[in-house]
């Protein structure tokens, strides 16, 4: 099924229209299908908006017999995509209980209680068993999937950035989803542009060493609780003279 | 816009029976009230601020407590011709009027209606029209105060649809724009926008506009009333969604103020505390534990110092309610996200006071632990409301608890995803370096689901902000190489340069002031 496109200038054109309309005259029921629109744009164009996706749920909260849950599923698939970000509870907190209740949505919250609790290896195999779900964000091109699931390969390594300085392959291939062949070709990439470095592991196999932050190298922490915002030291600038 | 208050035609068939005094004439004006409004309607045509803060503050509430303990005031009707009829004081009276009615009685539908239609009248007046006034900031936000109130007191009549009678239903339908959700988010915004509150905040910063440092007034011959109605409208904006469950685009509602300094919503107390009350909880609700912990413990101690100089307002009572509530919540943070440095001391022994024993509890995450969260999470929620109109088919049911339900359920719902992160917390504080296979081991689970319960106390642990940078709330934390786990303590930075700032001003205040005695 092929959806005609819209120009890239006229897709522009379009969000602009919605991001103003949002910040201007978001309480308007007028603008719902406007929003609809906009969350298959989000979806066919590999963008988001939390802002107007929100909007568009206090809409049907205020006019529920005009919710499309379909619409809804799909900005909840954005909103896992969007992980370690909180906009998954956030969207929630607008969807009615027995909405919440129909079996798709079941199925994301789960997918969503893996991903929080780190759960890597199960949210894969529930998200294989239910990919028509995660195909209700409907794949023009293959590339589409691969955004979803690319998605949720950034939060993994994300991650496994907070919390390992040198992680076992096997870790990495099951929170990432990759193995074999795949998983070399991928690790090279990121070796090549993302500064990993791959060791060899005591006998046991591959270590790769992630790139150094403050999270999983407390030496770098920067000792941001000193530090004075100028804002404050203006008060002192008449006593100082 | 004359009101008909036929109270014969309201049924008595409300929770709180209606006590409308067979004595009650609302034609019949004492004398203390002719006086009142006489000297108020000059007050306010000469611009007198602090008479009208003075008649509107105490001689108000003097006589609401002398006269009128439990019936309404007499009718707008009565008193208008001692007022030249005019029109914006008698919507100005009638505003007080339904108020005084809210706090002391149960208002009818009747009179939920004609409230609307009211405050409906009078926004139209301040948006439309050149209104020449200076109201006190205290009047000017208990006007938004009071809308949002009745907005969410009548989302609640109305959804208790079981045992409404005939009249009601019919009435119901009839006026079904009355508190619609979106009259009542489109006259917040509308104050928003059409005082330019949000560019005179900027253009403030700038040095090019005044408005924090007058507290709002306008001292050349203009009015204060739209931009300080634009501006407390962005707080009642912040509360209308988080009745709604919209934390984000609450705290968007808020962005222009600045609620790490003082401001025009520091002006009053009932606007601060509204502010940081609903700041915190939406904060918490969007997992910034941080931040709700830091905004409730500077505001629990001012309430601290200074609620004794509120003990006659008639906000007293709501501000030891919000105090406490607040306590609740704070009880709440810091057992999802402990912090050893944020509380002051005088708010932390308080806190230990009322909830130290729940505190306790709540870190073991068994079942008794996720009641408490439930009680307090319930004592110290809003009221969350379903805005849209109700279904009027039989069979009619009462569905005001399902907002409430819905945001319970999905907060607790978060509590029992930190459940196995206590136990991990506890472990790494006793061990510097401990390998996974042995804390598994200790742990009593396999090594996969203890990386689960690692990779989830990371990721809990770190939140994403407003700016969408990764912010780090352990107090306890650590990292892995390949399967050893390095523990990490957070050591207890001492904040050097605050302290400096702040002896450097208080010396300079105290050598000020010995150069004054001097000149003296």
């Amino acid at each position: 099924m092929v959806r005609e496109r819209e120009t890239p200038k006229q897709q522009q054109q379009v969000s602009y229209t919605v991001e103003q309309l949002v910040a201007v005259n978001p309480y308007n029921p007028d603008i719902l299908p406007d929003l609809e629109n906009y969350v298959n744009e989000q979806v066919s164009s590999q963008t988001y908006s939390l802002d107007a996706n929100l909007c568009l749920l206090r809409l049907y909260q205020f006019e529920p017999e005009r919710m499309s849950t379909q619409i809804v599923a799909r900005i909840l698939v954005k909103a896992l995509m969007a992980m370690p970000a909180p906009d998954f509870s956030l969207c929630l907190f607008l969807i009615p209980e027995r909405v919440q209740m129909e079996e798709q949505f079941k199925t994301l919250i789960v997918l969503s209680h893996y991903l929080e609790t780190g759960r890597f290896r199960q949210f894969w195999d529930e998200a294989a068993k239910n990919r028509h779900i995660v195909e209700a964000v409907p794949a023009l091109t293959r590339g589409l999937n691969a955004g979803f699931e690319q998605a949720i390969q950034t939060y993994a390594i994300h991650v496994l950035s907070l919390t390992y300085q040198k992680i076992p392959r096997p870790v990495l291939a099951e929170a990432i989803n990759i193995e074999g062949l795949s998983l070399d070709k991928f690790l090279e990439h990121q070796a090549a542009n993302s500064g990993w470095i791959l060791e060899k592991g005591h006998g046991r196999g591959q270590l790769i060493v992630l790139p150094r932050n403050e999270f999983n190298h407390p030496e770098l922490k920067k000792s941001t609780a000193d530090s004075v915002p100028l804002e404050h030291i203006t008060r002192i600038f008449p006593i100082l003279g | 816009m004359a009101a008909n208050y036929d109270y014969d035609e309201a049924p008595a068939t409300y929770d709180d029976a209606n006590r409308q005094e067979l004595g009650y004439d609302p034609n019949f004006v004492p004398d203390s009230v002719k006086s009142f409004v006489v000297h108020l309607y000059r007050h306010i045509r000469e611009k007198n601020v602090y008479e009208i803060h003075q008649m509107y503050e105490i001689s108000f509430q003097k006589l609401s407590d002398r006269l009128f303990k439990d019936t309404p005031w007499p009718s707008v009707d009565a008193v208008a011709h001692y007022v030249d009829n005019d029109q914006v004081f008698c919507l100005l009276y009638r505003e007080m009027w339904f108020r005084h009615l809210y706090a002391r009685l149960s208002p009818t539908l009747k009179q939920r209606i004609d409230s609307w239609d009211n405050y409906c009248s009078l926004f139209q007046v301040v948006l439309h029209r050149v209104v020449n006034m200076q109201l006190p900031n205290q009047w000017l936000w208990d006007m938004v105060d009071e809308f949002v109130y009745q907005f969410q007191s009548f989302c609640q009549y109305r959804a208790k649809m079981k045992n409404k009678t005939e009249q009601e239903i019919a009435l119901l339908r009839q006026f079904d724009q009355a508190w619609n959700v979106y009259g009542v988010l489109n006259y917040l915004q509308a104050f928003v926008e059409k005082s330019n509150i949000i560019q005179i905040l900027e253009q403030e910063k700038e040095g090019i506009e005044q408005f924090t440092a007058t507290d709002g007034y306008d001292y050349s011959g203009g009015s204060n009333v739209l931009k300080v109605l634009g501006y407390f409208s962005m707080v009642g904006l912040l509360r209308v969604h988080c009745l709604l469950g919209d934390y984000q685009t609450g705290l968007k509602c808020l962005l222009s103020i600045d609620i790490n300094q003082q401001g025009v919503y520091t002006s009053v107390i009932g606007s601060h505390i509204t502010t940081i009350y609903h700041y915190g909880f939406a904060s918490l609700m969007m997992r910034r534990y941080v931040k709700a912990i830091r905004e409730f413990n500077k505001m629990l101690l001012y309430i601290y110092k200074t609620k004794q100089y509120h003990q006659k307002s008639p906000q007293y009572e709501q501000i030891l309610k919000k105090n406490e509530q607040m306590y609740a919540l704070l009880a709440i943070c810091l057992s999802l996200c402990p912090q050893t440095k944020l509380v002051e001391e005088t708010v932390n022994s308080q806190l230990r006071e009322k909830y130290g024993e729940k505190m306790a509890r709540m870190q073991r995450y068994d079942d008794e632990a996720f009641a408490i969260y439930d009680e307090l999470f319930s004592y110290a929620c809003p009221k969350f409301i379903t805005p849209s109109a109700p279904s009027f088919e039989e069979p009619l049911v009462n569905y005001n608890q399902d907002a409430y339900r819905l945001q319970l359920k999905l907060f607790l719902y978060e509590v029992k995803q930190q459940q196995l992160l206590s136990g991990v917390r506890t472990f790494l504080k006793v061990y510097s370096t401990i390998s996974l296979g042995k804390l598994a081991n200790y742990m009593e689970v396999d090594e996969p689901t203890l990386r689960t319960i690692l990779f989830s106390y990371k990721h809990k642990t770190h939140a994403v902000d407003s700016d969408g940078k990764i912010i780090s709330n352990a107090d306890v934390d650590f990292y892995i190489d390949d399967d050893m786990i390095h523990v990490v303590e957070s050591k207890p930075v001492k904040r050097f340069g605050d302290y400096f700032l702040r002896q450097i001003v208080k010396l300079e205040g105290v050598i000020n002031d010995m150069d004054r005695i001097r000149l003296e």
